[in-house]
């Protein structure tokens, strides 16, 4: 009788880890980031999961007080290369939880206050080149 | 100065890097801007020249504006029009809160009845006193003489509204939606005229001269102050022109003539 408790028992305990790994496996959602265009990003992805508020931060200020326009960390080419399309196939503002700055910061709970100043999609291709002119 | 001197004419001094340069640029530009702006280009290369993307301005430019009043016609509204399509200013039907770049100002003087018209905006200063009073730094003035709001260190008190003599600063009261990405703006910030920057760095004119010489005024003429051979230069030396308010000392890069 011992005996056969003593398996009943371990087989339960053995099920019921089991069932803790497969949970911790899959674990809490993961956000689902959308990717950009192109092959890369400017840095690798480690390196910009760390630090783009830092690059961001310097080149806004290299723009804003000193007109430097170089454009590979520029917020502008950012917001471009990583524009999500809507259903309508036009990009998604940041008051969509798909564009693609909110897809994480949602996920790890940072708000950003960039898009209450800054253009949060691209503005089609027509401005840029015009000038404003149409 | 010493670099403008090496490609002083417009025509023989050239040398190839910059004719090239200068022939790309035009016929990049050339299916959207209209002829008369084209033209105005080969022809006054000074009056917009690109800088290097990874150049920082430079105090070798001062950045100025010459208005004739003569030619500013009092029902015209296009610099306003155009600077509010350039820059997505939207009104809220609230003109005391609105913000404004950019205004008519009708002059009238009741002893002989003269009537005068005139665009009124951020006069760039040289000494610029919404600088002086800003409490955070985020009133400046960049190195080729445009004056700015950094608007990530504005704490939105009002300052510098106060101390311009020229009204020429606005507060944004409500949130904003789909700015410009060449003109982020922002609830809680204050505003004024950049003097079109984004346009000055990429080698054009503000939207506002823009569109007063393509609707036939020609009365805004933008140009570099420190170049003796650009025409705004030449125009100043040649005739009498008057700042708005010279008594204060601010030095403003806006001029205008025939007040």
């Amino acid at each position: 009788m011992v005996r056969r408790r003593n398996v009943i028992i371990l087989t339960v305990v053995a099920l019921a880890s089991l069932v803790t790994m497969t949970v911790a496996a899959s674990g809490v959602p993961k956000p689902d980031i959308p990717r950009g265009q192109g092959e890369s990003c400017v840095a690798d992805i480690d390196f910009m999961r760390r630090n783009h508020m830092t690059m961001l931060k310097h080149q806004r200020d290299e723009t804003m007080l000193k007109g430097v326009r170089t454009k590979q960390y520029s917020l502008k080419e950012c917001v471009s290369c990583h524009a999500v399309k809507g259903p309508d196939a036009t990009p998604v503002t940041v008051s969509s939880p798909k564009h693609f700055c909110r897809s994480c910061h949602d996920y790890v709970a940072v708000k950003i206050d960039c898009f209450q100043c800054h253009a949060s999609r691209p503005e089609p291709i027509v401005a840029v080149d015009g000038g404003g002119k149409e | 100065m010493t670099a403008r001197k090496r490609n002083p004419g417009n025509t023989t001094g050239f040398d190839a890097a910059r004719r090239s340069f200068l022939s790309a640029a035009v016929a990049a530009a050339g299916v959207t801007l209209a002829p008369g702006v084209m033209l105005y280009g080969i022809t006054r290369p000074s009056a917009a020249k690109a800088r290097a993307l990874d150049a920082a301005a430079s105090s070798d430019v001062r950045w100025g504006m010459l208005i004739d009043s003569n030619r500013c016609d009092s029902d015209c509204n296009e610099c306003v029009t155009a600077c509010s399509k350039e820059n997505g200013l939207q009104g809220h039907g609230r003109p005391a809160t609105d913000a404004q770049w950019i205004r008519k100002v009708e002059l009238h003087d009741p002893g002989t009845g003269l009537n005068k018209s005139l665009p009124m905006m951020c006069q760039h200063c040289a000494d610029p006193p919404c600088v002086d009073v800003c409490p955070t730094g985020a009133s400046f003035k960049r190195a080729d003489g445009i004056v700015l709001v950094d608007k990530h260190t504005c704490i939105g008190c009002r300052y510098c509204m106060m101390a311009c003599p020229y009204k020429a600063r606005s507060f944004i009261h409500e949130a904003l939606e789909d700015q410009k990405s060449h003109a982020p703006r922002g609830k809680g910030t204050v505003e004024s005229c950049t003097m079109c920057v984004h346009r000055i760095d990429d080698g054009r004119q503000p939207a506002c001269v823009e569109a007063c010489n393509d609707s036939g005024g020609g009365a805004m003429l933008f140009g570099d102050l420190n170049d003796p051979d650009s025409e705004i230069s030449q125009r100043v030396a040649k005739y009498a022109s008057q700042q708005i308010r010279a008594d204060l000392g601010l030095d403003p890069g806006i001029r205008y003539q025939n007040l």
